[in-house]
């Protein structure tokens, strides 16, 4: 699998990639020129026609999002979400600091297309090197005329502003992210109206993931049917894998759609760490409901992982062996979402809040079975009653480990105090995990 | 306009209203914490989830315009089973402590917890702990562990007192109102965020601790503070502490009325409330000497018969834009009876102040425009207040009745070279002037809102003012003081009072 032609991580061994000039000889900034003589609507359609799922985790067919783009003479905007910050998601990072020119021609593709002239890519602030990395290359493109009043020595204006986040995980949530940019708490919008309708200072706006727009230009060169061809139906291209955890060779991987989990986790990365046996895996991110060992012969796009109900979302794959205890995985996990709730709805501001307490009081051995249905109860009032997806994304892994570890929960909470599967005690102080 | 089903009745509204005004007119109460029509919809309280059929999940009615053959239910299981879960997350950090709280007893939160939660709590875990009791103004009090973050105030903050005092900071559960650095909440329009806390967060600091809702009698009247006229609640009550034994004003709130003050008021109408009782004139005197209302009366009468013996013009009256249309008709209706011709308004002597651009007018005035319907204001051959003092001075003027003019405001008061003179000055005020002995007869006069009558606000609308309370002492409205001079004076009265006299 390791021979696959790479596209999104063709440059990450090439440092000279990283330069104007070097980016530019290993065949950069073609797809840009190409696309300049194309009529924008040709862009669009074609980006529709190779299947281009949007990156950041919800997949929805970035072609499709920007047909919805409302027209209008006034501004529009593009903005890039680079707040990559979904546990166990490490592929926006990378792509921003050893290829930042790929995204750039991918951000000025997609402008041309939609008839924009000022992007932003709002960076995570804890990545200082992606920082550092765009800011070079958005810099080195206004001296040589890749950006500015004539892209290319056409007449098609561009700006690209770089704009560094302060590292909260729900201004990676479009509408939050679209807040901050504004200068205001980083709080998600209501909906409707959405983005592409009254996004950014009330003006129709695009909001894409990095890795989203790093394809674009691949999609360009290479025309949709070559690039459906490297995915799967429905899931065209390549995709960034992150690959964490109880495995031998984690790190990002850049694989065809059509790879399984089990290829990713035994063939890809190794397998677990010897005398070690998997006991869940993350396919998409914390915010994905787990899968057990039994259920990792999935492929890893978009509709497959949707099917049996969980989903790809950033394609974070966290592998968990037998040394994991799922009670204090799931504390870990509570602790990171009541501590990111922007705390704008109620049901997720103190649900998040509750759910956590209520780990940690099982955790510090005080629990009571009962709590676990009066967390599957808390979980029901939460999802799909607020404005974002926050809310869900704490619910659903959250279900799914105590419905699918069930027996470990009731274990722990029994003994007040964590115990292997097979009855031995493994650990007698009560722990706070932070 | 789109027709729509809510709750299996048809209704027709117009495009673009929401659901919770829609759901009012159906006579389904859609339950809402930061909806506020008065400000921008933020969706976050959650408690206004109802089932549309069609939709996958529950929508909040707040942010979801009607459309046609929408079909909606606002008490269906599951909403009322996310309703119950709301209010679930929302009482989980709230302190409960009702018992200490101004806003028990008009609290959403209590109302709905009684209609739709009734469930114990479930929290087996500490509550978060927040700052209790911060004093945020001159005029509001903050429970930041009592707030449900509804944003309202905020909200307020922003959008209707462009003020911008108030933010919510911090994330997650540990969430609070707070200001920003170096503000205090300290605008013409901060008492509104009292009104608009549906729980009892922000609480008034004037009205703390004073009454328990429920023994507050309600009566809706109109302020009298300046020439806009805000439409008004004003609670009163007995107090048991008080020895007059009778209701007293206690609180005064804004009632909507979009086409004057939408919802809103400013400060200082609202804590106008003081001045009904302090600093009350409450008795006849002459000379600062205390009389019986007969004997003063008497003397009053006796007095005006003289001057007008001497010729109509040897007597003048001071009206204010104070009064209500029915005192100033009653005080010209005793003037042209009498041939009495000086009838002056005094327009140069009238309070002015502030105004902004929003609901405070310069003209200090409840009635000016009344008092100009009425042939009183300004026209052609009047003198002004300054030249009818001036000729009192003079001489020329040997009878003077002032009602409701502070003079002592000016820069040299006449009223002790007149009286010196020998002339006969006559105040009638609702409030001991600091000039009172000056004044050779004094008489009280009730405040507005212990009287029945109608203003006429600077849109030329006619507003009625309700009388809420019994006058103080020997008080009386204008309009009888004047009735029972005529009747001294050989007037038969006219029998058009109070709520006929607006009725007409």
């Amino acid at each position: 699998m390791t021979d696959f032609q790479k596209y999104l991580t063709k440059n990450f061994d090439n440092p000279a990639a990283l330069t104007l000039d070097g980016y530019v000889a290993s065949g950069g900034y073609v797809a840009l020129k190409k696309a300049l003589g194309m009529q924008p609507v040709e862009i669009i359609d074609l980006v529709k026609a190779a299947n281009l799922r949007g990156r950041g985790g919800a997949g929805f067919p970035a072609g499709v999002k920007w047909g919805f783009l409302a027209k209008t003479d006034g501004p529009k905007y593009l903005c890039v979400n680079a707040d990559e910050g979904e546990p166990g998601t490490f592929k926006d990072g990378p792509l921003m600091e050893y290829d930042p020119h790929q995204l750039i021609e991918g951000v000025a593709i997609a402008c041309f297309a939609l008839g924009i002239h000022s992007a932003y890519i709002y960076i995570r602030g804890e990545f200082y090197n992606s920082i550092r990395a765009v800011e070079r290359a958005v810099q080195d493109c206004y001296k040589k005329g890749v950006l500015g009043k004539g892209v290319l020595g056409t007449s098609f204006a561009l700006d690209i502003a770089v704009h560094p986040g302060a590292g909260a995980y729900i201004c990676g949530e479009e509408t939050g992210l679209l807040s901050s940019l504004e200068g205001k708490k980083g709080m998600p919008k209501l909906k409707p109206p959405f983005p592409a309708v009254k996004g950014l200072w009330g003006c129709p706006t695009i909001v894409n993931n990095v890795e989203t727009l790093a394809c674009v230009p691949h999609i360009i060169n290479v025309g949709a049917d070559a690039w459906n061809a490297l995915g799967c139906e429905k899931n065209g291209g390549t995709k960034l894998y992150c690959v964490s955890g109880h495995v031998v060779k984690p790190g990002y991987y850049e694989l065809p759609h059509s790879t399984t989990l089990r290829q990713l986790i035994y063939d890809v990365c190794g397998g677990t760490k010897p005398g070690r046996t998997l006991k869940a895996v993350v396919p998409g991110g914390s915010s994905s409901p787990i899968l057990l060992p039994e259920e990792i012969d999935v492929r890893m796009d978009f509709d497959s992982l949707g099917k049996i109900g969980t989903m790809l979302g950033s394609a974070a794959v966290i592998v968990m062996d037998d040394s994991v205890s799922m009670v204090r995985a799931l504390h870990n996990l509570l602790h990171f979402y009541s501590h990111e709730s922007c705390g704008q709805c109620t049901p997720c501001r103190e649900g998040t809040h509750w759910l956590h307490v209520i780990l940690e009081r099982i955790v510090n051995g005080q629990g009571k079975i009962e709590d676990l249905d009066r967390i599957q109860d808390i979980c029901g009032n939460m999802v799909g009653n607020t404005i974002c997806v926050l809310a869900d994304a704490a619910v659903l892994p959250t279900q799914s480990y105590i419905k699918k570890f069930r027996p470990e929960f009731e274990q722990y909470i029994r003994a007040g105090k964590r115990v292997s599967l097979l009855g031995g005690l493994i650990e007698t102080v009560p722990v706070g995990a932070h | 306009m789109p027709k729509l089903i809510i709750n299996g009745k048809e209704i027709e509204v117009a495009a673009g209203t929401n659901l919770i005004e829609a759901a009012k007119l159906a006579g389904a109460e859609i339950p809402h914490f930061c909806y506020h029509p008065g400000l921008s919809v933020a969706g976050n309280c959650r408690m206004c989830l109802i089932e549309i059929e069609k939709a996958p999940k529950l929508q909040i009615a707040c942010n979801t315009a009607v459309n046609e053959g929408m079909v909606v239910f606002t008490d269906s299981d599951k909403v009322k089973k996310a309703r119950a879960g709301v209010m679930e997350f929302l009482l989980l950090n709230h302190p409960i402590d009702c018992p200490v709280c101004d806003c028990a007893g008009e609290c959403y939160l209590q109302d709905y917890y009684m209609e739709h939660d009734l469930n114990a709590s479930r929290l087996e875990e500490g509550k978060n702990k927040k700052q209790k009791a911060q004093e945020i103004g001159p005029h509001v009090m903050l429970d930041k562990e009592r707030c449900v973050l509804c944003s309202r105030c905020v909200r307020f903050t922003d959008e209707v007192s462009k003020t911008h005092e108030l933010g919510i900071f911090g994330r997650g559960s540990t969430e609070e109102i707070g200001m920003f650095e170096g503000v205090t909440l300290d605008n013409q329009y901060s008492g509104n965020v009292v009104d608009l806390c549906p729980v009892g967060a922000l609480t008034d600091k004037d009205f703390r601790f004073k009454s328990r809702p429920w023994f507050l009698r309600e009566t809706e009247t109109v302020c009298g503070g300046c020439a806009q006229g805000c439409n008004i609640v004003l609670n009163t009550n007995t107090n048991p502490w008080n020895k007059i034994g009778q209701d007293r004003a206690y609180r005064i709130y804004p009632r909507e009325n979009l086409a004057v003050n939408q919802y809103w008021m400013c400060d200082e109408g609202r804590y106008s409330t003081k001045s009904i009782d302090h600093g009350r004139r409450i008795a006849h005197g002459e000379k600062g000497q205390l009389r019986t209302s007969e004997y003063l009366l008497a003397r009053v009468s006796d007095a005006i018969k003289g001057a007008i013996a001497q010729g109509g013009d040897k007597i003048a009256i001071l009206l204010s834009p104070q009064m209500t249309n029915e005192e100033l008709w009653a005080w010209k209706w005793l003037a042209q009876s009498l041939g009495i011709l000086q009838v002056e308004m005094g327009d140069d002597l009238k309070r002015v102040g502030a105004a902004d651009d929003f609901l405070i007018q310069a003209d200090k005035n409840p009635n000016s425009k009344g008092a100009t319907f009425l042939g009183l204001g300004p026209r052609e051959n009047v003198l002004g207040g300054k030249a009818v003092l001036e000729k009192a001075v003079q001489g020329e003027v040997t009878v003077l009745v002032v009602v409701e003019h502070d003079l002592s405001l000016r820069e040299s008061t006449p009223l002790q070279k007149i009286t010196e003179r020998g002339g006969i000055v006559i105040g009638i005020h609702s409030l001991v002037q600091s000039d009172e002995s000056n004044y050779t007869f004094t008489l009280p006069r009730a405040h507005y809102v212990e009287q029945d009558g109608s203003f006429t606000n600077i849109q030329s609308r006619v507003q009625r003012v309700v009388k809420a309370l019994e006058p103080l002492g020997e008080s009386l409205p204008a309009w009888e003081i004047a009735f029972s001079l005529g009747q001294r004076l050989g007037l038969r009265s006219p029998r058009i009072l109070g709520n006929r006299f607006f009725q007409n």
